[in-house]
């Protein structure tokens, strides 16, 4: 569970969020949406730990996350980003494993439970067959699911993930957020992702926080339908079919 | 038994069979028996014990440990900067040693001090040179994501040292100004056993660092976001590569002068061997072969006289030029 208490983060000069005061739910999947440069992955780098100026408390599962050691952190919260990942002679297997950095020892020597959570991680996204592949290899959707993977092998109560489905094609992003909705549910995970996949958000997800600056509002997926904001922010209608 | 195994146990042959040959190679014709002999101290001439143990000998030495640490280096530097053309070299790292150098060898003189060519003054100089290149490269780093810039940064530093060099050598007096420009000539063979007594601790300290940083250099590969989400202490591990990196590079660059394309070619030619990027296969692997090539190179020098960095530049060009072309393609 994340917690938000009067927090406020900026862009430079400019205030994106003001005194937010948010719960973000544990078993649940939870969409961020908002517009362009209104402060979804300057939100997301905050709660990962990547991103220290900010006012206010964020606390995960009721611990401060400025009191936690970067060893702590990452067993508590794994982040997967945008940020291009197709290093030569890097195998699919060995970006999983990396998940397994915070339990391992000094050289990284894995043992067999660590083993079984990157074969589980990697089944879990459809991608066993391409453990020996290596990223460079790849396609940006299948390096995105590998991400992805590497994220569970950490086993971390919550996963944030920065526009995740952006790389994908349509069928493959319901199916990734099929599998986020899953993992949520199954496993009491907390996730949170950014995207700019309304029909998606709606569809497949619990709850939708919705950034309209300086603003947060978090509200089941029901009631923020209901609530007339994103038409307002978006300048849209929402047809649900 | 694997793929890896088996590579590992050819490069280690490879180097233990270029250091025998580079004992048995040079200016005076001495038979591998008579070498055998010098090195376990059996019946031969003295002036063939001496020659053996105190100039081959200690000669392939530094080419073993310099190639190592140099190669060494660059791999951490190109894991560091994620940039494929990263190296003490090319970073400025080794010019900073050279500043750091010139200034010791000719400025001493200037000051009125005598020139004091002693061991631990080169090596701390190049150290201090060093370090404050890397410095100056993180702290740019911090602002400026880009690469690009910070090599282009680290080109303009090359260029700004050897200005501020020819500056020195311009005002210095004649007899350092000769010991200076030897010196950037590089050389393995200047190498006193004193220095070597500061050499191999400095490299061999540099190395154990450097096994230390193997698990955050994996995380690296990554970027330092992601690897910062997985634990890893951005600000101790930078600190102990730069640590790492003055110790191999700055104590070369002291002793054998700036030697370049070494560290910038030799951990490409390993990826490629071994195809992995797991540091615990490419860190031993881009250590014997940095020194096997190293050895390689200083056995030409010596069949040939010629000086050892015209011989590095020309095996690690073609290796560069295929690096750009793969990584542009």
């Amino acid at each position: 569970m994340i917690e938000l208490n009067d927090f406020s983060i900026g862009y430079g000069k400019r205030a994106l969020l003001k005194d937010v005061s948010a719960t973000i739910g544990s078993g649940s999947l939870t969409a961020l949406i908002g517009r362009n440069g209104s402060g979804k992955s300057t939100l997301l780098r905050a709660i990962a730990g990547l991103n220290g100026s900010f006012d206010g408390i964020i606390s995960i599962d009721g611990h401060d996350l400025r009191s936690m050691r970067p060893q702590r952190l990452a067993t508590t919260v794994a982040l997967v980003t945008t940020e291009r990942t197709r290093v030569a002679n890097l195998h699919c297997e060995d970006v999983v494993a990396m998940g397994r950095a915070p339990y391992t020892n000094w050289i990284g020597r894995m043992q067999e439970i660590d083993r079984q959570i990157v074969s589980h991680a990697l089944s879990a996204v459809g991608m066993s067959d391409y453990a020996r592949r290596t990223m460079d290899s790849m396609s940006d959707g299948e390096c995105q699911r590998i991400m992805i993977a590497r994220a569970l092998a950490q086993t971390t109560p919550v996963i944030l993930l920065d526009e995740p489905t952006s790389f994908l094609d349509l069928p493959n992003r319901y199916d990734l957020c099929r599998l986020l909705h899953r993992l949520a549910h199954e496993e009491g995970k907390c996730i949170l992702f950014s995207t700019h996949e309304l029909d998606i958000a709606l569809k497949l997800s619990d709850s939708i926080a919705l950034i309209d600056p300086p603003a947060l509002h978090c509200l089941p997926t029901e009631k923020m339908i209901g609530s007339n904001m994103i038409p307002r922010l978006f300048g849209i209608e929402i047809g649900m079919g | 038994m694997s793929r890896h195994s088996i590579l590992f146990i050819i490069l280690t042959l490879t180097t233990i069979g270029l250091f025998c040959l580079d004992l048995s190679v040079g200016a005076v014709n001495i038979a591998p028996g008579d070498v055998w002999k010098a090195l376990t101290g059996g019946d031969c001439p003295p002036v063939t014990a001496k020659i053996v143990i105190n100039i081959r000998l200690v000669k392939a030495v530094v080419a073993l440990m310099a190639g190592g640490a140099l190669s060494v280096s660059g791999l951490q530097m190109q894991t560091l900067f994620r940039n494929p053309l990263a190296g003490p070299y090319v970073l400025g790292i080794s010019s900073g040693a050279s500043l750091g150098v010139a200034l010791f060898i000719l400025g001493s003189p200037l000051l009125g001090l005598s020139a004091v060519f002693s061991s631990i003054g080169i090596a701390g100089a190049a150290w201090i040179g060093a370090a404050a290149v890397l410095t100056l490269i993180a702290a740019v780093g911090h602002r400026i994501k880009d690469i690009m810039v910070i090599l282009i940064l680290g080109m303009m530093f090359s260029s700004g040292v050897g200005a501020i060099v020819q500056i020195l050598q311009y005002l210095s007096r004649e007899e350092s100004l000769k010991a200076f420009v030897i010196w950037t000539m590089g050389s393995l063979g200047d190498v006193t056993s004193g220095q070597l007594m500061i050499l191999i601790p400095a490299v061999v300290a540099g190395l154990i660092l450097a096994v230390v940083t193997i698990k955050p250099l994996n995380l690296l590969l990554l970027g330092e976001e992601y690897a910062r989400t997985m634990g890893l202490n951005l600000r101790r591990t930078r600190s102990l590569l730069f640590l790492s990196t003055t110790l191999l590079a700055g104590t070369v660059t002291a002793y054998c002068g700036p030697i370049g394309f070494i560290g910038l070619a030799m951990p490409h030619v390993a990826r490629m061997a071994m195809s992995d990027s797991d540091h615990r296969v490419l860190l031993p692997a881009t250590m014997l072969t940095g020194a096997s090539v190293l050895l390689l190179c200083d056995i030409i020098s010596k069949l040939f006289t010629l000086p050892i960095n015209a011989i590095t530049a020309l095996l690690g060009i073609p290796i560069v030029i295929w690096v750009v072309l793969r990584t542009k393609s």
